[in-house]
């Protein structure tokens, strides 16, 4: 089964969020890498462009597939994960750690209440897998 | 989901691909594994430098008996069938009137009347329908014989050494695009010096209930689970593999919109044969020249492409992305397309349309892959 670790929240584009004060940091999760295979290629914004929630905000490639990723919520980043341009390989072996992609300062903290819980997360993709 | 999935046909090894992990995916019709749990990275790599095994059960197969065999498939297929002995094969393609193309195939000569012909999966009721209503009648049957065989493709530099413990078949002595009929772990089986992949390696055709028995055995004697072993590989390392051979895939590199001579197939183009469908457009293609070409690229910057994008130059659109995909072994990121003829160069510069993003490319040589013959 895949690793859904409590203290984050998840999108139903398989994007997860974790919080340091007003800072989002974002990543996919576990099934999502897991879904996509070996991780060639990642794409990401630039510090300093801004998004709304749900915008794609970066693709994240495998050898047989292209993810577009979503914004969980809204705000600027701040800093984008540089080291995946030469190691995306670390998206599959520490997809809430080294395979971070983007942190964005939020401006409305308050959408992270929206976005679900690991056990909801866990329930969605157990329906989705069916 | 489930509901589809219950209509998915099966490959007699369907059950091992899911005890062994694969993920399955719906491939034109079929259940097949995109890959296993090791992935397609190292399932591409272990075929390049060990060995590799793959369920490609799903192809059909078609015989054509009798006095008429080779004339017959000579009439509607593009190479020259006369030229093959007993035991000889060679790569072959149904044509339309127009030059283009209703399938690739495999002609394998077992007697002078009897040719075996296997062609895609997806496209094997296209192909009987198209076959039997050229067929007049005279000397020829024909029988569609596509659930009467598995066949299960060992590739790679340690396909002889692992298929060897397998047979009596001397396999050093099956020259390539050649085959013999013999027994393989006491099983009937046709082994063919062929493959999909641009490494050495075999083809093995046998009952469709010893596939299972076959598959496992391959998988034991090549020591799969070992660092060194054998991999299942999946459709996905398949398909990168044929890539970086530049070998053609049907519905991508060759269609009913595009002629052997645009694919750069005209060596299985045999006009002195004697007349066959699309003879004559071919030969006329031939004379006037092609307005397009098939060509390899290589991605010169950060990017991936992939089967569907614009290859743009000057801003102009002038071609499309065939097939675009990282190359695992190469370690670039590679794909064919079909541009005007005059921009058809080695180095010639292109850019391809990434999801709006132009990214650089270049026009190579293919194919991108050339494993080293030390026989």
């Amino acid at each position: 089964m895949a690793n859904v670790p409590e203290n984050l929240h998840y999108s139903k584009d398989h994007e997860w969020v974790r919080t340091e004060g007003d800072i989002a940091v974002i990543g996919i999760t576990d099934y999502a890498q897991n879904s996509l295979g070996d991780v060639v290629y990642v794409e990401l914004p630039k510090a300093g462009e801004a998004f709304s929630a749900n915008e794609s905000f970066g693709s994240v490639e495998s050898v047989k597939a292209v993810s577009e990723m979503f914004t969980p919520v809204s705000g600027n980043v701040v800093e984008v994960n540089e080291s995946l341009n030469d190691e995306p390989e670390k998206v599959n072996g520490d997809p809430y750690g080294e395979g971070w992609m983007v942190k964005l300062k939020m401006s409305n903290s308050g959408e992270v209440d929206s976005l679900l819980t690991a056990a909801e997360y866990e329930d969605f993709t157990k329906a989705e897998s069916e | 989901m489930t509901a589809t999935a219950l209509e998915l046909k099966k490959t007699p090894l369907n059950s091992v691909h899911r005890e062994l992990g694969g993920r399955m995916v719906d491939f034109g019709g079929w259940d097949m594994p995109v890959q296993y749990p090791a992935g397609t990275v190292e399932e591409h790599l272990r075929t390049r430098t060990r060995a590799g095994l793959f369920d490609v059960s799903h192809m059909g197969e078609i015989e054509v008996l009798g006095a008429g065999a080779i004339p017959f498939v000579n009439s509607i297929t593009s190479n020259d069938a006369s030229k093959l002995v007993d035991g000889q094969a060679h790569y072959s393609a149904l044509t339309t009137p127009e030059g283009t193309v209703i399938d690739d195939l495999l002609v394998y000569r077992i007697a002078a009347d009897h040719l075996l012909l296997v062609v895609n999966a997806g496209t094997t009721e296209k192909d009987w329908e198209w076959i039997s209503s050229h067929h007049e009648g005279e000397d020829v049957t024909l029988r569609n014989v596509s659930s009467e065989y598995c066949q299960i493709a060992l590739q790679g530099p340690d396909a002889l050494a692992i298929l060897q413990q397998m047979t009596d078949l001397s396999l050093a002595d099956i020259k390539y695009y050649h085959f013999s009929q013999g027994s393989v772990d006491g099983v009937p089986a046709i082994v063919s010096r062929t493959g999909y992949t641009g490494e050495d390696g075999f083809e093995v055709y046998a009952a469709p209930d010893k596939a299972e028995q076959l598959w496992n055995k391959m998988l034991e004697v090549g020591k799969y689970g070992t660092t060194e072993g054998v991999l299942p590989c999946g459709l996905a390392a398949r398909n990168t593999l044929r890539l970086e051979a530049a070998m053609a895939l049907y519905g991508h590199e060759i269609d009913e919109a595009t002629t052997l001579l645009e694919a750069n197939l005209g060596w299985i183009c045999k006009f002195n044969k004697g007349d066959f469908v699309g003879r004559e457009a071919l030969v006329k293609q031939k004379e006037e020249g092609v307005r397009r070409r098939l060509i390899g690229f290589e991605i010169t910057e950060r990017g991936i492409a992939r089967d569907g994008q614009d290859v743009i130059v000057n801003g102009e659109k002038v071609g499309t992305v065939t097939s675009g995909s990282p190359a695992p072994y190469l370690k670039k990121n590679i794909g064919m397309a079909y541009v005007p003829v005059e921009l058809a160069v080695e180095g010639q510069a292109i850019q391809i349309d990434v999801r709006g993003r132009l990214v650089g490319a270049q026009i190579v040589k293919t194919p991108f892959y050339k494993r080293e013959r030390n026989s």
